[in-house]
């Protein structure tokens, strides 16, 4: 058997130079791998005028950064960004890459993959290194993807255990955003643009984008309604208990199938992880999807009707009642004590 | 002008109604227990094929892979306006990762060129992936578009889409043929036709024709199929020996990623401390809060 490589690699998605926090964070979550196989954190750069986005990957540990930079690089663009990638993996094996779960990682991840014949595992809620024995046969070291999958019935661990590369994505704000005191003095791999057949298939004809106003992962109080809040219309008063306290209006995934709230307020595995001082949750089951999403809050309130919810496993405070009930008086509650 | 669209669809476990033990102790799952329903995103990648096609003509080929069941989604595409469908299905398919299954999908794409647009749900409901779209793209060597949300127009030098990215979106012009993966905001599928529905409720797969033959031996399989092929109720069943196929990259063995350990989740019931739904309950919390610095 060939041996394998000691490398993990993060790909570091960016827009006009600024980079993506998921890519941070999972910069973070590499270096702890990295060190577990005794192995060497590299970010994987590419864009336009990339020198500050490549210092900013040492401040992360990246003890390497492998940096396309070209004009024709300029915007993100499926065809020349999944070959290039493709074609770095293809040629020096990294054990182990990771990708933002995010419009472009999930974008380029699958086709990365499947050029370079990898095992890909979807929005992994942790990462860990272990050593397997699998069909009777011992692997050292190997990257265990774990996710939720079923409904949440289950916990999957994947392995890749026969692959030379290891690949996975995380959604935003499941590993921890961990800065370096000091940056890595990291080196720079600069590898140059040749033109591919393919690069230019797609165009780009408009482009509009705009900071997101919703910040949940950065607030210290969330509201969060579920299903059970019924409907639209009832959903308002997780608007009024977030407005009268301070906090941000979130949902479960059920609640956002349902058009109760919109999808960029989602809380849990296909959506964002957020650990604030305050987590109300309103009217929601609790699957582990959703806890994944949100049982590292420093204070946890559920409300719901039903006593017997799994929400009520993972908080701090369990209050049993209806919703329509329960939140005016909460409301109010907070109302005189703050008067 | 008219363009020839391949669906791909998939018949997916109705993961918001799980029950009972569903998975089989080699970490797969046991689908002939759950109830199965038309993925809804590949619903409306239907729906968009089926606009393309009435806009500018051409025709629309729907395409499963899966157990021999998936045929009832099948027969949903022709009741909504399909003009071709495809069953793959072999027991050498099984427990196929995402990896394995792209492959099986691009070598059946294959058979159906020339095409000028895949259709593709975004995402399945019992996996959340969405990397079997991308992933089918990279094999045949063509582009993608992801998260489409509205194909603006089509001309004979490309194809212009609009696809929502992150705080936005975005308006892509492609050249064909281009894989395109649909979000479920971009249209709402139609409700099947009454005369379709009519017209095809019979139609069968050669796993349900060969089931009838077991079960009157009146029947030959050969003339009943033929039966089915005049009247336009065949359904088209390829298995890995009409597809030109690698059987070390279908399946188990051709999924690099493997299911290591599965865990019940068990829900324990961890402490917490009870609050009265009351104005003194709702107080006291309050009260505690404000001790711990989180109001005031």
């Amino acid at each position: 058997m060939k041996k394998l490589s000691n490398e993990v690699w993060v790909y570091i998605e960016q827009r006009s130079g600024k980079v993506a926090d998921v890519s941070f964070e999972l910069l973070s979550k590499g270096r702890k791998l990295a060190k577990e196989i005794n192995g060497v954190l590299k970010a994987v750069v590419i864009g336009h005028k990339m020198d500050s986005v490549v210092q900013e990957t040492f401040s992360f540990g990246a003890q390497e950064t492998i940096v396309v930079d070209h004009p024709a690089l300029e915007e993100y663009k499926t065809m020349p960004y999944s070959r290039l990638v493709s074609e770095l993996v293809g040629s020096r094996k990294p054990r182990i890459v990771l990708f933002g779960a995010s419009f472009i990682g999930r974008d380029i991840a699958p086709r990365v993959a499947s050029n370079t014949v990898s095992g890909l595992t979807a929005d992994c809620t942790n990462l860990q290194i272990a050593d397997v024995t699998y069909q009777k046969k011992d692997y050292k070291q190997l990257l265990l993807q774990i996710r939720p999958a079923f409904g949440g019935n289950i916990i999957a661990t994947i392995i890749t255990p026969d692959n030379p590369v290891q690949m996975a994505t995380v959604r935003e704000g499941v590993m921890e955003m961990a800065p370096l005191d000091k940056a890595v003095n990291g080196k720079i791999d600069k590898v140059d643009y040749v033109p591919g057949d393919i690069d230019g298939l797609i165009e780009i004809i408009d482009h509009h984008q705009e900071e997101s106003k919703v910040n949940l992962k950065s607030a210290s109080i969330i509201v969060a309604g579920g299903y059970g809040m019924g409907s639209k219309e009832n959903f308002s008063l997780i608007h009024n208990l977030a407005e009268a306290i301070g906090g941000e209006v979130a949902g479960s995934r059920a609640s956002v199938d349902a058009g109760f709230v919109e999808h960029e307020r989602q809380v849990g595995q296909t959506g964002v992880t957020v650990r604030p001082k305050l987590y109300i949750a309103c009217g929601i089951s609790g699957a582990i999807q959703h806890r994944a999403g949100m049982d590292e809050s420093n204070k946890i309130i559920a409300i719901n009707n039903d006593p017997e919810a799994p929400i009520f496993g993972v908080c701090h405070y369990g209050i049993v009642g209806d919703v329509e009930d329960v939140i005016p008086k909460f409301i109010e509650a907070y109302k005189n004590k703050l008067k | 002008m008219s363009y020839h669209s391949i669906v791909l669809v998939k018949q997916v476990p109705d993961t918001a109604n799980i029950s009972g033990n569903v998975m089989k102790p080699d970490g797969t799952v046991n689908r002939a227990k759950l109830p199965a329903v038309f993925n809804p995103e590949d619903e409306v990648a239907l729906e968009l094929a089926l606009q393309v096609k009435e806009r500018y003509g051409g025709k629309v080929t729907a395409i499963t892979m899966g157990p021999p069941k998936a045929s009832d989604i099948l027969r949903e595409c022709l009741y909504m306006g399909a003009d071709e469908v495809c069953l793959i299905t072999d027991r050498k398919f099984a427990g196929a990762d995402t990896l394995a299954t792209s492959y099986v999908l691009s070598e059946t794409i294959k058979k159906f060129a020339p095409y000028d647009f895949i259709f593709a749900g975004r995402q399945a409901i019992d996996g959340d992936t969405a990397q079997v779209g991308p992933q089918t793209a990279e094999k045949l060597g063509i582009p993608q578009i992801t998260y489409a949300e509205d194909v603006i127009e089509v001309k004979k030098d490309g194809v212009t889409i609009k696809r929502r990215i992150d705080g936005g979106n975005e308006t892509l012009k492609s050249v064909m043929p281009l894989l395109i993966t649909v979000i479920k905001e971009a249209t709402a599928p139609r409700p099947f036709r009454a005369k379709l529905a009519m017209a095809y409720k019979n139609a069968k797969s050669l796993m349900e024709i060969e089931k009838m033959v077991e079960s009157n031996s009146l029947l030959l399989l050969d003339d009943l199929i033929e039966e089915y092929k005049a009247n336009g109720l065949f359904i088209p069943t390829l298995t890995t020996e009409d597809l030109d196929v690698d059987i070390e990259r279908c399946g188990l063995s051709g999924s690099p990623t493997k299911v290591h350990k599965i865990e019940s989740v068990i829900l324990a019931g961890g402490e917490h401390e009870k609050i009265n739904p009351d104005k003194e309950g709702l107080g006291y919390l309050v009260d505690k809060l404000m001790e711990d610095h989180i109001f005031g």
